[in-house]
């Protein structure tokens, strides 16, 4: 058999004019958003920041789930830690802000030593552990006689400042919180945990055999994906000042990470945030329907899971090779661009 | 007719192209020899042609019917039986019940509990032991026992002698002789792939040569010498090589 | 006395425990899937029976012989249409797809039947309060005493069919190898769409001891999947006996955590849970070969 003989120079590329195009639009509206404040109504302001709060939480369960290929149904656990601990150290004396902060890095620590027993499940086990776990800390936060059971408190705290203050000071929180998680993922994906985490994905005990360190990485998006989830929790009690544990502990959170991750396109980069932004807007438009809204959410999420699972954002990456932020490697040849690999 | 006809079938794993284009007539109460290095395709047609792995491409006609779509176990109940590679017993059942699983396939026919205990006697103390308890021998008369009770038209055979010692190999081979008939009617149809070359020139009507794939060569096994097929199996010969016999 | 009471009360807890989980146990040990939606199920069937009750007068135990075999069905239909897909796809998208489920039906029987609690007691007349007294003070409810034996009954039940009928050894032969399986002619979609409709079977009849001991509404579902999980990981998943000992073991730490503190059934529960976990994680080898040996196991892998 005769191979043709062809001088062929493959390059391995990361950044396309499409990602470079994409990126500086980002970044650019990263920058309008910041001065949203400034222009915008105190309604819209609230409802962006509950838009950013989704987009934190939709990242870090995607993060977790299709990244680490760690299923939880319990990231409910750190939402209600992280406000119950911005609680405390507001009751403390700490300025709220600062709380804020501070309760996302507690919690953050705190998940290490949880990882360490957490992350030795598998698969349903660690999915319904997780929940179990959230419904331990639940009921462990009731016991606090500042929270008082189910009656809960509130960010008092928060009443030194005005109103208007108050909801752009949450607001830039919020938007710092997501465009921070954001790149950090980013920069995480483009690095060795990327592939790693890819390693994982496809054939966990494969990845461990060629050297990938994979309970260190494992561990590192679970931490992270805590410290996410946790600022999100933090950031809410931070907008609507009460904190009862039912509310923060509630399944319901994870319902809302699971539609947004699986319509938007689980594993990808871009996946979470498009289907925050579409959950935001369901809900902006459905939400005072009620309990129909809900089973609406549940049938999506179903038939998503059936028909789609890999989302609409995993379907028009398959489809069209299109990857607007620069995650993964693209092969090319001198004849132009081929699809990427990721 | 053929009792099973391979027509340009096609097979993959993933992007590689297991089985290219093979087209074989198989004809009642033949035995036929499956011959190639690891890695030639023979597990992946036999497991195509029982069911258990898709068609890329082509048809398997048996007994005039198109069965390229149709799910494993219809198949098995149309007669068409595979002991796969690697023996798959049911180890956490006895052989009592591997043996009596199969008669899911609700064929009528010579082999049932008793029959096949006759032909692999060793098995009658086994009965209920668990499956995985058993030696490599014992496992494998099992394995071809469990298939047998299906009462098949077509038995295929993956590599029974793997692993087992010769004394086990023998065992095996003895048993299935009164299956294989030389072209008579009322044996069983059988395809077999052996790594062994001395048992497949003892058993076999037909021997096929395949090669990446591919079918190399196939010849009657009278015709052919131990020489050429292992000329084929390494490759030193391909088709377009003088001295090749046609099918 | 006070705490043998609560022993003798987690033990009769457990019996119900076992009665949620068996289901859930069965499923998970042919098909390997954990279907979220167990508990919302549960509780579905308390509604078609409160609905008989309330409506026709139909004595539970009694409404049971049409709502099984309605949740034998809605299980096959569901094999079919969700669980069959969702399982292709590996192990994560049942847990996805099921979930859904759950949120759908949670709350489509909000819709349809309202936010009121409802309890199946007052319709078995004295059977709910009933007791009998044993030696040393202790008070057995006759419900209870009667949800364990038909526990017991089930677990039996499903033993002795995949021990004995044709239909368990196909069931046990798809659950180990489901490819071998149809090569010897069993038709693995029909045993596992089997299998998901005996499960709901035994739902069901769950549902309706839920209802009769204790209240129930809408939302009652992910609690009791929590429970029944528990019970199934606690005596070793897959192992249909180890579910009795899993229950029993759930039941008795709720109900000596009852007795410590007003918040201790359920912290009870779920620290026990936790611990039992990761216990099995860490313990050695040998200390692992020893605890299996000591479960009781069915012929289920």
């Amino acid at each position: 058999m005769n191979m043709p003989s062809r001088s062929t120079t493959v390059r391995v590329t990361r950044w396309t004019s499409t990602s470079i195009a994409a990126v500086s639009l980002i970044i650019a509206a990263q920058l309008l958003l910041a001065l949203g404040p400034l222009f915008l109504s105190a309604n819209v302001v609230d409802r962006l920041t509950t838009l950013f709060i989704y987009g934190i939480l939709a990242l870090m369960w995607n993060a977790l789930a299709g990244y680490a290929g760690l299923l939880s149904v319990g990231q409910q656990a750190f939402f209600g830690l992280g406000a119950y601990a911005a609680v405390r150290l507001a009751d403390f004396g700490v300025s709220p802000y600062l709380a804020l902060l501070l309760a996302a890095a507690v919690v953050g620590v705190l998940s290490l030593p949880i990882s360490a027993f957490m992350l030795k499940l598998r698969g349903g086990e660690f999915a319904i552990g997780m929940w179990v776990l959230a419904e331990l800390l639940h009921l462990l936060v009731n016991l606090d006689n500042l929270i008082q059971g189910e009656t809960g408190t509130s960010l008092i705290a928060l009443q030194r400042y005005a109103a208007d203050d108050r909801r752009a000071y949450t607001y830039w929180a919020a938007l710092a919180t997501m465009a921070v998680l954001a790149w950090l993922v980013f920069v995480m994906l483009r690095g060795k945990i990327g592939t790693a985490a890819q390693a994982i994905r496809d054939n966990e005990e494969a990845a461990g055999s060629v050297g990938v360190r994979v309970l260190a990485s494992k561990r590192l998006i679970f931490v992270l994906s805590a410290f996410g989830c946790a600022a999100a929790g933090a950031l809410w009690v931070a907008s609507s000042i009460t904190f009862q544990p039912k509310t923060y502990f509630s399944v319901q959170w994870t319902a809302y990470m699971i539609f947004m991750v699986l319509v938007g396109g689980i594993g990808t980069y871009e996946g979470p945030i498009l289907g925050a932004v579409l959950f935001f807007t369901i809900e902006t438009l459905f939400g005072a329907t009620g309990v129909v809204y809900l089973i609406g959410l549940g049938a999506t999420a179903l038939l998503f899971a059936l028909l789609l699972p890999r989302g609409i954002w995993g379907e028009v990456e398959r489809r069209l090779g299109l990857q607007l932020l620069p995650v993964g490697y693209r092969l090319s040849d001198s004849a132009g661009d081929s699809p990427s690999t990721r | 007719m053929s009792l099973l006809k391979i027509e340009a079938l096609e097979a993959r794993h993933g992007l590689l192209t297991a089985v290219q284009g093979i087209s074989l007539d198989i004809e009642q109460g033949e035995t036929v020899a499956l011959v190639g290095a690891n890695g030639a395709g023979k597990t992946t047609l036999l497991r195509t042609l029982a069911g258990v792995h898709p068609v890329a491409a082509g048809r398997i006609v048996f007994d005039g019917q198109d069965v390229s779509a149709v799910p494993a176990n219809f198949r098995a109940a149309a007669g068409l039986a595979l002991v796969p590679e690697g023996r798959k017993l049911f180890s956490n059942m006895t052989v009592e019940e591997n043996l009596l699983v199969a008669l899911s396939a609700k064929r009528a026919g010579p082999w049932n509990l008793a029959t096949v205990l006759e032909a692999f006697p060793q098995l009658k103390p086994k009965l209920k032991a668990a499956a995985g308890t058993l030696s490599g021998g014992q496992q494998q008369a099992t394995a071809i026992g469990r298939a047998l009770m299906t009462n098949p038209r077509v038995l295929l055979l993956d590599e029974v002698s793997l692993g087992l010692s010769p004394l086990a190999v023998q065992g095996v081979y003895d048993s299935l002789r009164s299956l294989m008939g030389k072209g008579t009617p009322q044996s069983t149809t059988v395809v077999l792939v052996e790594q062994d070359l001395q048992r497949t020139f003892a058993v076999a009507d037909r021997i096929v040569c395949m090669l990446e794939g591919k079918v190399v060569a196939s010849g009657r096994s009278d015709e052919m010498t131990r020489d050429q097929v292992m000329a084929y199996y390494f490759g030193h010969r391909t088709p377009a090589a003088p001295g090749t016999s046609t099918k | 006395m006070i705490w043998l009471n609560q022993l003798v009360q987690g033990l009769m807890l457990g019996g119900y425990y076992a009665l949620l989980a068996c289901g859930l146990s069965f499923m998970f040990g042919v098909m390997r899937i954990i279907n979220l939606a167990h508990g919302s199920l549960a509780v579905l069937s308390a509604y078609l029976l409160f609905l008989l009750a309330d409506r026709y007068d139909i004595h539970p135990l009694l409404g049971l012989v049409a709502v099984v075999p309605a949740m034998a069905l809605l299980g096959w239909v569901l094999h079919r249409l969700v669980l069959e897909r969702s399982a292709r796809a590996g192990a994560l998208l049942p847990l996805l797809s099921t979930f859904g489920l759950a949120t759908v039906l949670d709350n489509s029987m909000f819709q349809v039947f309202g936010a009121d609690t409802r309890s199946l007691a007052p319709y078995i007349d004295s059977l709910s309060y009933d007791s009998w007294t044993l030696p040393g003070g202790v008070i057995v409810g006759q419900l209870s005493v009667l949800t364990f034996v038909v526990a017991l009954a089930l677990l039996g039940g499903l033993h002795l069919m995949l021990a004995r009928t044709s239909l368990g050894r196909r069931i046990r032969a798809a659950a180990h190898d489901a490819d071998t399986a149809q090569l010897v002619g069993v038709n693995a979609r029909s045993v596992y769409a089997a299998s998901t409709a005996i499960a709901l079977t035994t739902v069901a009849i769950a549902g309706a001891f839920l209802a009769m001991r204790a209240t129930f509404d809408p939302y009652t579902g992910p609690q009791q999947l929590i429970f029944a999980f528990e019970a199934v990981v606690i005596g070793g998943a897959g192992s249909l006996w180890g579910t009795l000992i899993g229950g029993i073991v759930l039941g008795v730490a709720q109900s000596l955590g009852a007795q410590v503190h007003s918040q201790g059934f359920l912290i009870a529960g779920h620290t026990t849970f936790l611990v039992v976990l990761l216990a099995r994680e860490y313990a050695t080898g040998s200390f692992r070969r020893w605890l299996r040996t000591l479960r009781l196991r069915a012929a289920t892998p």
